[in-house]
C-alpha cells in the first residue's frame, strides 16, 4: 500500500474525499481546481477519467466526462494531470477513478508503469469486480499501487471476505444500490454496514454514493473512516464555478473533520 | 435435453477462449452470480424444459418451416450459369416477427421461476422490446423497455405495439441514443433495482451467463434446420448464413452446425456506408478486443479505448459490440464474417420482396447478398442455408425514407 495512503487514515479522524473528473470542462481548469483541493481540506483525490459509457453513474458525472473527452481528455493526459498536481504536493493522495477499457486500451503493465511514474498511488476501476481484475492488480502490485475495490449492499456476507481479500490501501463501501449522485433511499445509520466490512477487511472503509450535504457527510464521518463525495461537486463546478465548488469542498471536508 | 445445456463452452468464468467474462460493478456481481445459479438449475429441470417447449410450440409456432428460396435462387444462377440452392430458415414467422421471441420466452420463464416480477429490456429495432413486452404480457408481469431516442424515431411502429402490449417505453437520450445506450440505462435500472429486477438481455452479449444462456435458447434455430435440411435434402448444408449485430441469431442458427466441420458458417456485419467509409457497425471487420458492457470482445473504438458510434439503416445492427462466442469463433477460424452495406441491404430487400414474395427485416437484408455471392461461388450441388431473423413490416417507414416516399398517414405523398 502506498504510505500516502497509510498516513492519511493514521491520523486518525476521517477522511475526506473528493472526486472530479479530470479535464471538465477543460484541461486547465480541473488542473487548477485539482491542485487547490488540498488547501480546501481534500484528504485523498479520486481523479475521474471518462468513458463513452459509464454505466455506474448518474447523469452529473456522465455528462462530466463528455465535457471532459470534448476537450481532449484521455487516460495518458489523467496521468499528465497527476503528474503537474506531483510538482507542488508530495502527500495528497491520488487515485484514478473509472472504467475498464481505457486501461485496457493502454495496456495493464504500461497503465500501472505510467501511473506509478506519474505519482499515482493507486485505482478505482468499476466494472473490474474480484473476479476479472487479477492481471491488473498484478501489475499494480509490482508497483506498490493499490487498486481499491467497491463493497456494496448486495455483497453479502458469504462474498465480503472474497470481496475484501484482495483490496488494498481502504475499501469503497458504495453505500446504496444505485448510480453516482441518485436520491439517497435511506438516511440512517451507515454504521452497521461499515462494521460488517471493517470486520472482514481489516482496512479503513471510505463511504460514498448518493452523499451530498454537509449533514450527511457528518453523519456518515460518526461512523466511517472517510467520506467521499463526488457529484454534488461535479455539479457545483459545472452550475456554479470554480469558487462555488471549493466552498463546498472545504464545508463538506469541515463536516467531516469534525464529525467526531 | 441437449437443446438447452452445452458443457464444452464457454468455461466456469464465462470464458469464450480469452472473450466473454464477467465485467460488471460490484452491485451486479451478486445478481449475476445467483442467476447463473438459477439457469444452470432450470436448464435440467424436465418441468422448466416441457414449460419451454410447450411455449415454443403453441404460442410461438414453432418449429419455423425451412423454405426453398427458389425465385432467388434462380436469379443467383441465371447471373452466373449455376448456384447452389438458396433455403430460408423462417423464423420471421415466429409470434412477433422475429427470432427473439425464443429467448424471451425462456428467460421470462425463467424469471417467474425467480420469482421476480419487473422485467427490463433494451432494445435497437424494437424486436426485442416487442417480444419482451408481448411474453411479460402473457406471463403477467410489469415490463419497462429502454430505447434509444433516434431508434424511437425510425421504429415508431414498434414503440407503438410495445405501448399497445402494457409496456412502458423509456427514450434514452445519452450518448449515440442507440442500442449501446440504451443499454447502459438498462444496467442503471437493474443496479438501482436489483432486489425485484430480472434484466431480460437479447443478444448474445452482456456478463456471463447471458452469452450462453441466450445462445442456448435461440440454439432451438439450428437445431431445427438441421433435421429439416436432412430430412429435406438427406445431407448437411454446405453453409449456413446469418446477419450479426450482437449476434444472436446467427449464434442461434450456427450452434448446432459447430462440430459439423463441413459446413462453413457465415455471419454477416452492418457495413453501414462502407467499411472504409468509418460508418458502420462492422466489429469483427473494423474494431479490437475491449471491454464493454459486461464482457470482452470485438468493439469499435479509438486508440484510447473509447467507444466508438456505429452506423447502419438497420437499428437492430446499430451496435459497436458482438458477443464473445463470435469473436471466439471468428479467431479460431471456426466462422467467417464479411460485411452487406445499407445500399446492398435496401437493394436486395427490394429484390427478396419482388422474387419471394417475403418483406424481410433490413437486418437480415444484409445477408442476402453475401448468400447470393456464395451461392453463386458454390455452384449448383451445394445448400446453403440463411436465416430469415425477422420481416420487414417494421422498416417500411426506414424504406419509404430510404427509396424517397412519403407514406405517412394523413398525408397524399
Amino acid at each position: 500500500m502506498s504510505t500516502r495512503i497509510q498516513t492519511v487514515f493514521a491520523k486518525g479522524r476521517p477522511a475526506f474525499v473528493a472526486y472530479i473528473m479530470g479535464g471538465d470542462p477543460d484541461a486547465l481548469t480541473s488542473q487548477r481546481i485539482m491542485n487547490a483541493l488540498p488547501g480546501a481540506g481534500v484528504d485523498i483525490i479520486e481523479l475521474g477519467f471518462p468513458f463513452t459509457d459509464p454505466m455506474a453513474d448518474g447523469p452529473v458525472i456522465e455528462e462530466a466526462g463528455i465535457r471532459s473527452r470534448k476537450a481532449g481528455t484521455t487516460l495518458a493526459s489523467i496521468l499528465d494531470m497527476a503528474r503537474t498536481f506531483r510538482r507542488d504536493d508530495d502527500t495528497t493522495p491520488i487515485i484514478v477513478m473509472g472504467y475498464a477499457n481505457p486501461v485496457y486500451q493502454m495496456g495493464y503493465a504500461a497503465f500501472s508503469e505510467r501511473a506509478a511514474e506519474a505519482g499515482i498511488d493507486g485505482a478505482i476501476i468499476v466494472d473490474l469486480p474480484p473476479e476479472e481484475d487479477g492481471p491488473l492488480r498484478a501489475e499494480m502490485d509490482a508497483r506498490g499501487l493499490s487498486l481499491i475495490r467497491l463493497a456494496t449492499p448486495t455483497t453479502d456476507a458469504e462474498r465480503l471476505p472474497k470481496v475484501v481479500s484482495g483490496s488494498s490501501g481502504f475499501v469503497y463501501y458504495v453505500s446504496m444500490t444505485g448510480v453516482t449522485g441518485a436520491a439517497l433511499a435511506q438516511g440512517g445509520s451507515v454504521a452497521e454496514q461499515v462494521t460488517r466490512v471493517r470486520d472482514a477487511a481489516h482496512l479503513p472503509v471510505v463511504v460514498g454514493f448518493g452523499v451530498k450535504t454537509t449533514e450527511r457527510a457528518s453523519q456518515i464521518a460518526k461512523e466511517a473512516d472517510g467520506v467521499v463525495v463526488g457529484t454534488a461537486i461535479v455539479k457545483a463546478l459545472h452550475e456554479d464555478g470554480e469558487e462555488a465548488a471549493l466552498d463546498l469542498v472545504r464545508a463538506l471536508a469541515d463536516a467531516t473533520h469534525t464529525a467526531r | 435435453m441437449d437443446r438447452v445445456t452445452n458443457k464444452s463452452w464457454p468455461d466456469e468464468r464465462g470464458r469464450f477462449g480469452e472473450y466473454g467474462g464477467r465485467f460488471v460493478a460490484e452491485t451486479l456481481m451478486p445478481p449475476i452470480l445467483s442467476l447463473e445459479a438459477a439457469y444452470e438449475e432450470a436448464k435440467v429441470d424436465p418441468a422448466f424444459i416441457a414449460e419451454l417447449d410447450d411455449f415454443l410450440t403453441h404460442y410461438v409456432g414453432r418449429p419455423s418451416p425451412l423454405y426453398f428460396a427458389e425465385r432467388l435462387t434462380e436469379h443467383a444462377a441465371k447471373e452466373n450459369g449455376s448456384a447452389a440452392k438458396i433455403y430460408f430458415k423462417r423464423d420471421e414467422l415466429n409470434h412477433t416477427g422475429a427470432h427473439k421471441i425464443n429467448n424471451c420466452i425462456g428467460q421470462l420463464l425463467l424469471a417467474k421461476r425467480m420469482g421476480k416480477k419487473r422485467i427490463i429490456a433494451e432494445t435497437g429495432a424494437g424486436q426485442h422490446g416487442v417480444a419482451t413486452a408481448t411474453v411479460a404480457a402473457r406471463l403477467g408481469m410489469e415490463c419497462i423497455v429502454y430505447m434509444g431516442a433516434v431508434d424511437i424515431v425510425r421504429q415508431k411502429p414498434n414503440v407503438f405495439r410495445m405501448r399497445l402490449l402494457g409496456a412502458e417505453v423509456r427514450a434514452v437520450h445519452s450518448g449515440t441514443a442507440t442500442l449501446k445506450d440504451a443499454m447502459n440505462e438498462a444496467l442503471r435500472d437493474w443496479v438501482t433495482n436489483v432486489d425485484d429486477t430480472f434484466y431480460c438481455i437479447g443478444t448474445v452479449a452482456g456478463p456471463h451467463p447471458y452469452p450462453a444462456m441466450v445462445r442456448d435458447f435461440q440454439a432451438v434455430i439450428g437445431h431445427e434446420a438441421k433435421a429439416q435440411i436432412l430430412d429435406r435434402e438427406g445431407r448437411l448444408p454446405d453453409a449456413v448464413v446469418a446477419c450479426i449485430g450482437g449476434g444472436s441469431n446467427a449464434m442461434g442458427l450456427f450452434h448446432a452446425f459447430v462440430p459439423d466441420t463441413s459446413v462453413r458458417l457465415i455471419g454477416v456485419e452492418a457495413a453501414g456506408r462502407g467499411v472504409k467509409s468509418g460508418l458502420h457497425a462492422a466489429s469483427l471487420t473494423g474494431g479490437k478486443p475491449g471491454i464493454l458492457h459486461g464482457n470482452r470482445t470485438y468493439l469499435l473504438q479509438d486508440e484510447n479505448g473509447q467507444i466508438a458510434d456505429a452506423h447502419s439503416i438497420s437499428a437492430g445492427l446499430d451496435y459497436p459490440g458482438i458477443g464473445p462466442e463470435h469473436a471466439w469463433l471468428h479467431d479460431t477460424g471456426r466462422a467467417e464474417y464479411v460485411s452487406a452495406t445499407d445500399d446492398e441491404a435496401l437493394e436486395h430487400f427490394q429484390l427478396c420482396a419482388k422474387l419471394e414474395g417475403i418483406l424481410p427485416a433490413l437486418e437480415p437484408s444484409h445477408a442476402i447478398p453475401r448468400t447470393l455471392d456464395l451461392a453463386k461461388d458454390l455452384g449448383s450441388d451445394a445448400i446453403i442455408i440463411m436465416n430469415m431473423c425477422g420481416r420487414g413490416d417494421k422498416d417500411v417507414f426506414t424504406i419509404a425514407d430510404a427509396l424517397g416516399e412519403n407514406i405517412a398517414a394523413g398525408t397524399d405523398g
